[in-house]
């Protein structure tokens, strides 16, 4: 590696980080106007035509804000922990492709590197919280800790599935194995000669495996902490969790974070379920950019409808929902790789165990108002009004 | 370049290894720790065996950490952020000795020479990780079965249903 090749890596850096903070500004103008919608306002319109300019004046205000440290903090681990969380999120896209050609190093086990480093920010969130000395703050380290672990496992199972199905961890052969043979080719013979082993399927795989984008959306949405998930720093009930004693540009990294792996989690959504960068007749990296977009709009839409969950609420859905739901789609996704079944049977098989779980949780959270319907013998709605 | 990365990956393992028994205090013994296993992971991507570094990144770096510092932190370390040094550590010096004269001795009797660094593909680790050393492999998940388990006993206490 020459001096050169050096500074080009560099560069290439620079261009990816400058990228990812515009990713990022629109991110957060999109969610804006997007939840002021949701609610019957404009969200912001001063700022520039349509508030286009409201992001940037968030981030000099974030900048210009004076930086507090508390005396009784551990200040190594303070300044430490926002580097731990943005670093591994950083990381993770040197080896996302966002085209056919678009991507800084494609790694063999692209999908594993990804999974491997996103263990490693869980850490940033557990020294936040406790080097801030504060006691939401360790309250919200060690709930970030417990939920984050928990929700990886389901995690780690949706993309082994993947694996197993597309017998590979590339991340540009995962998505070219989605699309009809045509189009995939030029990808898929080069990995090919390279020697490396796939299952090209042909179809996007939310249409053959829906339960895995289904579980995958879940996990992500827990992983990056996103409301229904946002138990680590529920602002009503401690506060901010580990942020609790950021500001400043400390606390606009944690925040630059957050909406870098939200963009993720759209992100591989569209390589890992919705083919990738393929689409007819718009230029790849547009395709992408769409689906990822479309993804992420998703999940501030979520946000938009839904409460937060309670703790208990929360582990019992991962322990006891998610992981056993996550196996299955290992034993399935085996079971049709393992006897070369029709691709169909496996989305059938896919359905009818969303089918079947989706109708026990709807039986599950709706019987209790059922129940107290039947004792005080009205209607659910007009419970309150009784006692 | 490879030396220069050798020389400063290894530097950070045994550094960040005396850091986790020379600092005092146990949250930032957990850090070192962190950084001489993350070192490590670097040593095994100059061996080109990505899989290794991977593992050693996901395993190590995160969950062995992650579990550690939980434990540190629901454990009641707050009141006792210093470790005191206690009478032990001339018999730990004794065994660390002991092992690294025994590590010593094996590499300078089986010592391979200067083999060539080869890239292993990861479809080939796998399948010889699941054909020949399928036993070993399975040993392996048995065993961190049981420490679950037993984890799950005595979480639960004596004479306490579920």
């Amino acid at each position: 590696m020459s001096l050169l090749d050096a500074l080009l890596l560099i560069l290439a850096l620079l261009i990816l980080f400058t990228a990812l903070s515009v990713v990022v500004l629109s991110l957060v103008w999109i969610e804006r106007k997007f939840l002021g919608r949701l609610q019957r306002r404009l969200g912001p319109t001063r700022t520039g035509p349509f508030g286009l300019i409201q992001p940037i004046a968030d981030a000099v205000k974030l900048v210009l804000k004076e930086d507090l440290i508390p005396s009784w903090s551990d200040k190594a681990i303070f300044w430490v922990a926002p580097l731990l969380v943005l670093v591994p999120s950083f990381m993770i896209w040197v080896t996302i492709p966002a085209a056919k050609n678009l991507v800084l190093r494609n790694l063999d086990l692209g999908l594993f590197v990804i999974v491997a480093l996103l263990v490693v920010s869980i850490l940033g969130l557990l020294l936040a919280g406790w080097g801030s000395a504060n006691k939401y703050g360790a309250l919200g380290g060690l709930r970030s800790a417990a939920q984050l672990v928990s929700y990886e496992v389901p995690l780690v199972m949706v993309v082994v599935s993947v694996a197993i199905l597309v017998q590979s961890l590339d991340l540009r052969v995962i998505s070219a194995s989605q699309v009809p043979w045509g189009a995939a080719e030029p990808v898929l013979n080069e990995a090919r000669e390279a020697g490396a082993n796939f299952n090209h399927i042909g179809l996007p795989l939310v249409v053959i495996f829906p339960l895995g984008l289904v579980l995958f959306l879940l996990a992500g949405l827990a992983e990056v902490g996103r409301i229904p998930f946002d138990i680590y720093f529920a602002e009503s009930e401690i506060v901010g969790g580990p942020f609790v004693e950021y500001s400043g540009a400390h606390w606009s990294v944690f925040f630059l974070a957050e909406y870098i792996n939200t963009f993720l989690v759209g992100a591989l959504a569209a390589l890992l379920f919705l083919g990738g960068w393929y689409g007819p007749f718009l230029p790849e990296w547009l395709w992408f950019l769409l689906k990822t977009y479309l993804v992420v709009i998703l999940i501030f839409w979520i946000r938009g409808t839904l409460p937060r969950l309670r703790i208990d609420q929360l582990m019992t859905f991962g322990w006891k929902a998610m992981i056993p739901l996550s196996f299955a789609g290992v034993v399935i996704a085996s079971l049709y790789r393992f006897y070369d079944w029709p691709a169909w049977s496996l989305s059938v098989m896919s359905l009818a165990i969303l089918g079947v779980v989706g109708y026990w949780i709807y039986r599950r959270y709706t019987q209790p108002v059922v129940k107290l319907a039947k004792i005080y013998g009205h209607r659910p709605r007009r419970v309150s009004n009784v006692s | 370049m490879t030396w220069f990365f050798f020389i400063l990956l290894s530097t950070m393992t045994v550094g960040g290894a005396l850091g986790v028994v020379s600092t005092r205090n146990v949250v930032h013994a957990a850090l070192f720790l962190l950084v001489s296993l993350l070192a490590v992971a670097g040593l095994y991507v100059l061996l080109l065996t990505e899989f290794l570094a991977l593992v050693q990144i996901f395993i190590y770096g995160g969950a062995i950490i992650i579990v550690l510092l939980f434990a540190i932190m629901l454990t009641r370390s707050r009141e006792y952020p210093r470790i005191s040094d206690n009478g032990q550590w001339p018999l730990a010096a004794v065994a660390a000795l002991a092992f690294f004269g025994l590590l010593t001795a094996s590499f300078v009797v089986n010592n391979p020479g200067a083999v060539e660094r080869s890239r292993v593909p990861f479809a080939t680790l796998g399948r010889s990780l699941f054909t020949d050393w399928a036993l070993p492999f399975e040993i392996a998940s048995l065993v961190l079965l049981i420490a679950l388990i037993g984890a799950i006993v005595i979480a639960r206490g004596e004479g306490k249903r579920a």
